[in-house]
């Protein structure tokens, strides 16, 4: 795999694209303005270039979300951000009774053009508060799409069709991908990575040599997708289980249907995802599975999550309760072994 | 320059006989209300609404300060609101009744309308930070256009609303804050849900800030038309604060207070203060409106059941 741009760049460098093109663009939320350029620097540089157009705002997260609605309303292209997904709660009202609901509750579909962009997760030791996990929280939410940033896609690519959707989009970014590099189209030593579907709904990576049907379909989320290639890495080498592993851009609504004859054909399906145990993403996905093809499986899926617990702040206690590779490598081992 | 400065507005000795135009529009809408409580009692309506009953002076006095570029947003309580901008009460009553005519096909109801630009929405204080991103919008593209926003007392618990006042004075951005004071929050008396005042809390943003008195609508017509000029002109914003009496329920059959609290709100509705001064010509014109609004009622009333034409909305996965 050629060395490409850091996660971080990729976001940074689509954000600048959108203003260029689109005069209408804001970005809104907390300590966005440079030199700072937001918590994740995800923003940097556009305070400078477009100063009306990135709004700084007070510790106010319902208000400045209901702020990016005003915005919104009135015709304007607006990213939200909010520091941490933890908080993104705090504007709960503001995304789900009014952004989500005004699409459709005026009886013709009132046009919003919003993302709300969520660094989540942990790893970090940033305890309880500022670790979760929160995409299952935002499923469901008629007219309110939720994507995950992952390692495969091109943030221009997925903020271009958030923005032509034409309705409140959540964009969930793990803060362990920012500092990684993408992975392009092509091979490493073992690996060959690409897309599925017609608008590369899917990143997929799968061993070189393993061209035939998979032992595993591993559908990770963008953010556990380093860690189910970790898994997938080791038991290729140690076992020549030959998992594929599939991510998805979009994570509700949920279309399965670009890699439905992968699915079908597999020998099992592991579904991984860092949110804690309870209403996860994960039991979506296997419920849809078992609607479209109960009659082609030869096993049940497997679910892997984290802990039902909350964040902790020390290392080994964090590592306790979140998904690490070897969780993802161990179920697969069990789920092959029966 | 009233700018964290406490005015208020002059007292009069007593109401001016109100133009015809707005005499109608008053009585449009208390007649459009009481007929809803009749239509409830008759079990004609599904779920709840909200009647304003005492308040309709406010949006009429507003009204005709208001530019086609202003946007309104409105509240639970917003029928006098919405017919104060379209005089349509065929429409509003339509949605309300779920009928073919409806302005959002029956699918908002009474707390939830959009037409052109006025909308509203049934959470309380969450149309604010909606009206300063409106309102910035219009600073940019429509400078001398404004977003007007009804809020209650009650809504004054919200935090939105602290949170959308610091932005609107921090980024000076064209808003009004019509806040309708009528001492009641649904059940709970203001003594017992409001520390301190609308007033402190507004002007310790330093926000300017009127309190009306009147119900008199040309009254508070002179005594805030320069104040909302001056958002037009500098792009700050402004709350008035109307003291109004609720004359009804807060939705159908849920007055607790006592019979003398009620005779005082009545005592201070521009419905007895109107009748009372100017006997003749409102009786007349009172007549007029309880049987336009009847006529409108029967006919909605006789209306097939709206459709929903557009409830597809996901774009497709």
């Amino acid at each position: 795999m050629p060395r490409s741009e850091r996660v971080v760049e990729n976001l940074n460098a689509a954000l600048h694209r959108v203003f260029a093109e689109d005069e209408s663009a804001y970005l809104i939320g907390e300590d966005l303005a440079d030199p700072y350029g937001g918590a994740f620097k995800v923003g940097k540089g556009l305070s400078t270039k477009y100063p009306g157009r990135v709004l700084s705002t007070p510790l106010s997260e319902s208000g400045f979300v209901g702020v990016a609605n005003g915005l919104a309303l009135t015709g304007n292209t607006v990213f939200a951000e909010i520091m941490f997904g933890d908080f993104a709660f705090l504007a709960f009202d503001q995304l789900c009774n009014f952004a989500a609901k005004s699409v459709s509750m005026y009886g013709s579909r009132q046009e919003l053009r919003m993302v709300v962009r969520c660094p989540v997760g942990g790893h970090r030791g940033y305890g309880p508060t500022h670790s979760q996990a929160v995409q299952k929280h935002f499923m469901g939410v008629p007219n309110l799409a939720l994507y995950e940033l992952t390692p495969f896609h091109d943030s221009a690519d997925v903020f271009a069709e958030m923005v032509g959707r034409g309705e409140p989009c959540i964009h969930f970014e793990d803060k362990t991908l920012y500092g990684t590099r993408r992975w392009t189209e092509g091979t490493d030593d073992l690996f060959e990575f690409g897309f599925a579907g017609a608008r590369r709904e899917y990143g997929t990576a799968q061993p070189r040599v393993g061209s035939g049907d998979a032992d595993c379909v591993i559908i990770a989320t963008g953010g556990t997708a380093p860690l189910a290639l970790q898994a997938a890495r080791k038991l290729f080498l140690e076992a020549e289980t030959v998992c594929r592993l599939v991510v998805p851009s979009r994570l509700y609504p949920l279309d399965l249907s670009p890699v439905e004859g992968m699915l079908a054909r597999a020998r099992r399906i592991v579904v991984v995802e860092e949110g804690v145990a309870g209403g996860t993403w994960g039991a979506d996905v296997a419920q849809e599975i078992y609607e479209r093809m109960w009659e082609s499986l030869s096993g049940r899926v497997r679910l892997v999550h984290s802990d039902s617990s909350v964040i902790p702040s020390a290392a080994h206690l964090e590592r306790e309760v979140l998904v690490q590779a070897e969780d993802i490598e161990k179920t697969v081992r069990e789920a092959l072994a029966r | 320059m009233l700018d964290a400065s406490t005015t208020t507005a002059p007292r009069v000795a007593g109401p001016a006989e109100p133009a015809d135009d707005d005499l109608e529009l008053l009585l449009l809408i208390r007649h459009f209300e009481l007929s809803l409580l009749d239509l409830f009692s008759a079990g004609k309506l599904n779920g709840t609404t909200h009647t304003c009953l005492g308040q309709e002076h406010v949006p009429v006095a507003l009204g005709p300060l208001l530019g086609e570029g202003d946007y309104v947003f409105s509240n639970h309580r917003g029928h006098g609101h919405y017919l104060a901008r379209f005089r349509d009460p065929e429409g509003l009553l339509a949605e309300i009744m779920g009928r073919q005519g409806a302005v959002c096909d029956g699918v908002g109801g009474s707390q939830h309308i959009l037409r052109g630009r006025y909308l509203s929405t049934g959470v309380q204080g969450e149309s604010l930070p909606v009206a300063v991103g409106t309102g910035l919008h219009l600073k940019r593209h429509e400078p001398g256009s404004l977003a007007l926003v009804h809020i209650g007392d009650g809504t004054w618990g919200e935090g939105s609303v602290y949170e959308a006042l610091n932005m609107a004075q921090l980024w000076r951005v064209p808003v009004v804050v019509a806040v309708e004071n009528n001492g009641i929050a649904q059940s709970t008396p203001a003594a017992l849900q409001m520390a301190g005042s609308i007033e402190g809390r507004v002007t310790g943003m330093g926000i300017a800030y009127r309190r009306i008195e009147s119900c008199d609508v040309h009254d508070i017509r002179t005594a805030v038309e320069a104040d909302v000029e001056q958002v037009r002109a500098t792009n700050r914003p402004l709350v008035l604060e109307f003291s109004v009496p609720r004359v009804g329920p807060h939705s159908k059959g849920d007055d607790t207070r006592t019979q003398e609290e009620l005779a005082d709100a009545r005592s201070r509705d521009w419905y007895e203060v109107y009748g009372r001064r100017f006997p003749e010509g409102f009786a007349r014109a009172d007549a007029r409106l309880r049987e336009r609004v009847s006529q409108v009622t029967r006919d909605v009333d006789a209306r097939p059941l709206s459709e929903w034409r557009d409830a597809c909305l996901a774009p497709s996965a």
